[in-house]
């Protein structure tokens, strides 16, 4: 307790400087450094680990190469571009339709979107099994299963981005000058909504995209092959081989949200809004 | 009127896709898992899983999923707030902030199965800081990754992150002239922190101790990916009995499971959003 009460003393100001809370800070934020980067400089060393304590870039190279990798590599990125196509078909329209004529029902619709948050991925992959036992093969028997609940997996992410795009553009003045000019509400939609949230749009299919790729709970237990699912099975032979496909997972999923974050400075400073 | 009441009628028809998408990926499922649990292999109805569910070696792994969610909360907690401290003495809009900010929203949610196998390589027993403290001549290789101190360290690499970032927008909240007031008036800094820094974070803290609780109750692929499934965690549990490893007629055990755990990760959930709701009264 004292160690953060002494924390605060840096928040001061300039003439506190060199005290001894600043001291404090910056030893907290060295120690949290180290923790959080050296298990993924570690990962690094690991699958650039050659024979007789050399290292090169052989498991890298032989990545592409391993039984399976490139299948589950293509089966997941199908699922993250089905994933986004579904949840953009889907929540865009709805949250504009509650933002316009809906406005009164936005608590209601934000609880829902997220009720997935209470329903662990472990729990809602068995409901799936028990539920859709007797289902067609098409939907029960491949993927297409996994990019439907992931759909509902992000809505907690992916409400709040759109929620928060539509918030900050106004929205009932852009519909009805469309509508009077004698737009369809499909035309209204496509070409003046869409536009407007673009931002938002591109958040949610990072996010949703970056959620997909590194998701093992529901396909491992649904028995779908995945990236993650081939990176566990893989692991259980050759460790360097698992921790460069995990590399791989966690490299495309951070340069994803990286994207985002840069994008979203830019949609900030050109609004001239911060946050 | 009656033309307005028909409106708002074909209003709602709007959210009739959304509604029933949820209701058909999300609903069935969760009401399959609440309905089954209390069903019986012929599908009489029974509290035969339940009881099961409630008993060793099914309560064993409540307990230990419990203790790993309340210490990695409680740890997460505490560390978290130091580092949010920590940031928030540095200028707003400065690149430590960006850094910060970026990282947790990144390690908070998009851990998984990447994070046991970059501990295996940190302190596995091939690790890299193993090795390096097996030269200074540090043996850690009685440590095991794959125990419950283990699952802990591995923890908090996510449920650190998440409190920064739920905890910082409180920390930010606070205004500074609410310490000049109080200064003026002649408190010490120890008193500021007791009577009105401390009481308005103290809700906000216990919020997100209870958010974290539920983050980690309800996480698999880390620990899943790193032990194999060998450590008695509720959902290891679920995903074990999932995989027909059971007893002839306990194959709703798993529901019952299930069940368990939104009930614990509801509550601390529940518990989030009060803390959370009072919390916004004073934050903005």
């Amino acid at each position: 307790m004292t160690a953060v009460a002494d924390l605060t003393v840096a928040t001061q100001g300039p003439r506190r400087k060199l005290g001894k809370g600043r001291v404090a800070a910056w030893l907290v934020l060295i120690v949290a450094a180290l923790y959080f980067l050296i298990p993924i400089a570690a990962s690094v060393e690991f699958s650039l680990r050659g024979v007789h304590d050399t290292h090169d870039l052989s498991t890298w190279e032989n990545l592409f190469g391993q039984p399976g990798f490139v299948d589950n590599l293509i089966t997941s990125l199908e699922l993250a571009a089905g994933t986004v196509v579904i949840t953009l078909v889907l929540m865009v329209p709805t949250t504009a339709w509650v933002h316009l004529r809906l406005p009164k029902l936005r608590r209601l619709i934000e609880a829902i979107c997220v009720l997935p948050l209470v329903i662990p991925a472990v729990v809602l992959a068995n409901g799936v099994l028990v539920a859709f036992r007797g289902g067609p093969n098409w939907l029960t028997g491949t993927p297409v299963i996994l990019a439907l609940e992931y759909v509902v997996l992000a809505l907690p992410f992916t409400y709040r981005t759109l929620d928060a795009g539509l918030s900050s553009i106004p929205l009932t003045t852009l519909v009805e000058a469309g509508r009077n000019l004698g737009a369809s509400w499909l035309t209204v939609l496509l070409r003046v909504v869409v536009p407007n949230l673009r931002t938002s749009i591109l958040n949610a299919s990072i996010l949703s995209a970056a959620m997909v790729l590194g998701e093992f709970t529901i396909a491992n237990l649904l028995l779908m092959n995945t990236l993650p699912v081939w990176t566990v099975q893989a692991g259980q032979q050759d460790g360097e081989v698992a921790t460069a496909a995990s590399m791989l997972i966690l490299i495309v999923t951070w340069a994803l949200l990286l994207l985002m974050s840069v994008f979203g400075q830019r949609g900030a400073r050109r609004t001239g809004r911060s946050g | 009127m009656a033309e307005q009441k028909v409106r708002r009628r074909l209003d709602l028809l709007g959210l009739l896709p959304f509604l029933a998408y949820v209701a058909v990926f999300l609903g069935v499922p969760t009401i399959s898992v609440v309905v089954g649990a209390f069903q019986d292999d012929a599908g009489g109805w029974t509290l035969g899983n339940i009881g099961a569910a409630a008993g060793d070696p099914y309560l064993h792994a409540f307990v230990v999923s419990t203790e790993i969610s309340a210490l990695t909360a409680v740890i997460g907690a505490v560390v978290g707030l130091a580092i949010a401290f920590a940031v928030s003495a540095s200028p707003p809009g400065g690149a430590l902030r960006q850094v910060v900010s970026t990282a947790s929203g990144v390690l908070a949610y998009f851990a998984g199965v990447p994070l046991a196998f970059a501990f295996i390589a940190a302190i596995g027993s091939q690790g890299l800081v193993t090795k390096w403290l097996g030269s200074a001549g540090l043996d850690i290789s009685g440590f095991s990754l794959f125990g419950f101190a283990g699952i802990t360290l591995v923890y908090l690499y996510f449920q650190i992150p998440l409190m920064v970032l739920v905890i910082f927008p409180a920390l930010e909240g606070l205004r500074p002239q609410w310490q000049e007031a109080a200064s003026n008036l002649g408190a010490s800094r120890w008193q500021y922190w007791r009577l009105v820094g401390g009481p308005l974070l103290l809700p906000p803290f216990l919020g997100a101790l209870m958010l974290l609780f539920a983050n980690a109750f309800a996480a698999y692929a880390t620990a899943a990916a790193l032990t194999n499934g060998i450590i008695p965690l509720v959902p290891i549990q679920i995903a074990a009995v999932m995989s027909g490893n059971v007893a002839v007629g306990q194959e709703n055990l798993g529901n019952a499971l299930g069940l368990g755990m939104i009930l614990i990760v509801g509550l601390a959930l529940a518990g989030y959003a009060w803390m959370q709701r009072r919390t916004s009264r004073w934050l903005r």
